[in-house]
């Protein structure tokens, strides 16, 4: 995991995104424009574009870009990988992609193999816990795990009075209910009954639940950006094109106002999200800098999904509405991402705590050091 | 024209920290030395000629300018540090904070040689006060409506007419202001004026006061009765000042101080929460936290961009907008967050007082140097929807 250590950060060009880091995301963009295009998936009638999407992307290693390939990774930067991820919130791709990404990262740090194929994590929800028993099993029951009833398999991260431990178990091992979020998307309840794991390690010191639930937001930060972009360039060219009282709805400057204020959103949505991706690519532990960049992406991404998403909506009035218009793949995707690895509230105050029981003195000098 | 924004991971490099240190140093010495009391913003004298003067002794005032012309040649990402740092304390900065932002950088575009010379380096040692002087009686956000003329006469120009909502006018030792050398035309509204350098002392200026809600004096209102103004003082080309306006505007837009206006609210939060706040005020704190972050990261975003060379006019047009509606509702967010605290919390007193400025100052934050409705306007543009 080169990026993880990544120490000889050169500070003028540390601000710059890497080259190869497009080169990465253009090519998962190239994939999703030819087998997730939104508009084309919106009117297919049942999920056979999944197949050929998930085998062009296995094909490209991209579910496994955070794995090394010493452990049948492709090896990628966790910056290239929070490309990708920017990439399919634009698509709103509805593969377990990003998931996979989060496992397959999970088991690597603890020096797992990941397999072949769909993963997922859990826990998924900062309320949620799964202890490691004695006899080596797990127990315990995991909250809204996105994607649970597509996915083979489930990375987990347990705990018990000695301290925390990867695991990765088959799902078809563990007690999986039929939930979906508001987008349609699988997200279940997991319930863990004395699962055996198929293999299982010690997590590197650092690595504990509220450190996967500080990576997954800042994926589903780097998610919510992207789509966040694509419903500001789509809500543009609606406004462009749409006539009402004889002229493109753009032209009024109730509207402008609209899309001015959607256009702040997406935009602290992308330096927020892009600023806790580059912090956890350039960091090599999950400290208190961290903490409050992906906290805040998660916090601010949250915010703006809701606000944008009710904008993008007035801005497309009935027809954004109907179920053949796309816009709905997106807003729906956005506002329940909100509620994965902790929702706005959730971090909000946990992050409110930290900054009291540092103390009036110590919060300048912690924004300021980022 | 696209809707596409760019928002490039830039962080402050070493350097920015070591002077971070240093300027954190100086403004630690001056607030012991009874300078300015930085939990009492609004009070004291915020146009300090013998601060500013320590301050330029540092070289933190020009400090991107070149060397000849009293600059020290550093990057606008370590002055982005010394105006956040500044900012954060409720140091009084007001006597060279425009010159130093604005009319600095517009005189080294535009102004002769010998003005630059002349100016720059007064600037840089903290000795000079600048106002601008756009809005007028009739013409605020509007500003090609402007009517105060100037009129071409034997080697200069005669200026007559008023200036209004100028902050600094009364202590002001030079104006960059906009003024009409020729009427508009029917397919252009914006030809026709021109930015000059006044000096504030010629004769036929009168600045009259004007008191502002909060209590303080700040807007003026600057009358020009036959100003003579020489030609070398003409700014640029004649007719076409609407031409000039580029990075500048990015750099205006998009600092630390437009979102950190009444940031100090926030700190008295914290200490008035304690260490163990109840989970409204700890998820109220949290969210505003947040928000702080991503801006900063906005604003810190657009510095090195346009340090790179790049011109993110519609990202600094966000950030204003945004940081400046955040920092308005700010002192509001903060009385709701501490509605519910004891009532012999210790720093009740000086949160009240606090509190009671920022909520009377706010209403100005989104309406001075570009309403939101106009960075909106903007903004819709950049969009491509104008």
């Amino acid at each position: 995991m080169a990026a993880t250590q990544n120490t000889d950060r050169e500070p003028t060009k540390a601000a710059i995104v890497r080259e190869s880091d497009h080169i990465v995301a253009e090519m998962a963009a190239r994939i999703f424009a030819d087998f997730a295009d939104p508009q084309t998936i919106n009117r297919a009638k049942d999920g056979a574009w999944r197949g050929p999407l998930w085998h062009a992307l296995s094909e490209a290693g991209l579910p496994l870009a955070w794995v090394p390939e010493q452990l049948g990774g492709s090896g990628a930067s966790l910056l290239e990988g929070f490309a990708v991820l920017g990439a399919a919130g634009r698509f709103a791709v509805a593969v377990p992609l990003a998931e996979t990404l989060l496992a397959g990262w999970l088991l690597a740090r603890a020096g797992l193999a990941s397999p072949d194929g769909a993963m997922t994590v859990a826990p998924a929800r900062p309320v949620s816990h799964i202890t490691l028993g004695r006899d080596g099993t797990l127990s315990g029951r995991a909250l809204g795990v996105p994607y649970a009833s597509d996915a083979p398999h489930i990375a987990v991260i347990a705990e018990d009075a000695t301290g925390i431990t990867v695991a990765l178990v088959l799902a078809k091992d563990c007690g999986i209910d039929k939930g979906q979020t508001p987008a349609g998307d699988a997200s279940n309840m997991v319930v863990f009954d004395r699962v055996k794991p198929l293999r299982h390690a010690r997590a590197p010191a650092g690595l504990d639940s509220a450190a996967l639930m500080l990576m997954g937001s800042v994926i589903r930060s780097v998610q919510t950006a992207g789509a966040l972009e694509a419903i500001l360039s789509l809500s543009v060219a609606y406004a462009n094109e749409r006539i009402a009282f004889e002229r493109p709805i753009g032209k009024f400057q109730a509207v402008q106002q609209n899309l001015a204020r959607l256009a702040g959103e997406v935009a602290a949505a992308l330096a927020v999200s892009g600023s806790a991706a580059d912090a956890i690519g350039q960091e090599s532990a999950f400290d208190e800098a961290v903490f409050l960049e992906a906290a805040s992406a998660k916090i601010r991404c949250a915010e703006a999904a809701t606000e944008a998403a009710g904008i993008a909506h007035q801005v497309f009035g009935a027809i954004g509405f109907t179920d053949e218009h796309v816009l709905h793949r997106y807003t729906l995707r956005l506002l329940a991402w909100r509620d994965e690895f902790g929702n706005e509230s959730y971090w909000a105050a946990e992050l409110g705590r930290r900054v009291a029981q540092q103390g009036a003195d110590e919060f300048w000098p912690l924004v300021a050091s980022r | 024209m696209s809707s596409s924004l760019q928002f490039d991971q830039v962080r402050l490099p070493p350097e920015c920290e070591s002077l971070r240190r240093d300027v954190r140093a100086f403004l630690a010495e001056e607030i012991a030395n009874g300078t300015f009391d930085p939990h009492r913003p609004g009070h004291g004298d915020s146009h300090d000629r013998a601060f500013s003067k320590r301050i330029g002794a540092r070289g933190w005032i020009g400090m991107t300018w070149p060397k000849k012309y009293g600059g020290r040649e550093r990057s606008f990402l370590e002055r982005y540090v010394v105006t956040e740092e500044f900012r954060v304390a409720n140091a009084p900065v007001r006597l060279h904070f425009v010159a130093d932002r604005q009319s600095g950088p517009i005189l080294l575009k535009y102004a002769p040689e010998h003005i630059k010379t002349d100016i720059l380096p007064r600037i840089c040692r903290g000795e000079l006060c600048f106002v601008i002087g756009m809005s007028e009686p009739g013409s605020g956000s509007d500003l090609f409506a402007a009517k105060t003329k100037a009129t071409k006469v034997d080697k200069g120009w005669r200026i007559n007419g008023s200036k209004i909502w100028t902050s600094n006018a009364h202590v002001a030792d030079y104006m960059l202001g906009l003024f009409r050398t020729s009427p508009a035309t029917k397919d252009d509204r914006r030809h026709g004026l021109t930015q000059f350098l006044v000096d504030m002392k010629t004769a036929g200026i009168t600045v009259n006061p004007i008191y502002q809600m909060t209590g303080q004096h700040d807007f003026n209102e600057v009358v020009f009765s036959d100003v003579f103004v020489p030609d070398d003082h003409v700014m640029g080309e004649v007719d076409s000042a609407w031409k000039q306006a580029t990075s500048e505007l990015a750099y205006e837009r998009s600092g630390p101080e437009r979102f950190l206006e009444t940031f100090y609210v926030m700190l008295e939060l914290i200490r008035a929460l304690g260490a163990e706040p109840d989970i409204r005020s700890a998820e109220g704190l949290g969210r505003l936290v947040a928000q702080l972050h991503a801006l900063r990261r906005m604003s810190v975003s657009v510095a090195g961009m346009l340090q790179a060379g790049k011109e993110p006019m519609v990202e600094a047009a966000l950030v204003k907008d945004l940081g400046t509606i955040w920092e308005q509702k700010l002192p509001h967010r903060v009385r709701e967050l501490t509605a519910f605290l004891a009532p012999e919390i210790g720093n009740r007193a000086t949160l009240e007082e606090q509190l009671t400025f920022a909520t009377t100052l706010a209403p100005k934050l989104t309406i001075q140097g570009g309403t939101t409705e106009i960075l909106r306007g903007i903004i819709a543009r950049g969009l491509g929807l104008r």
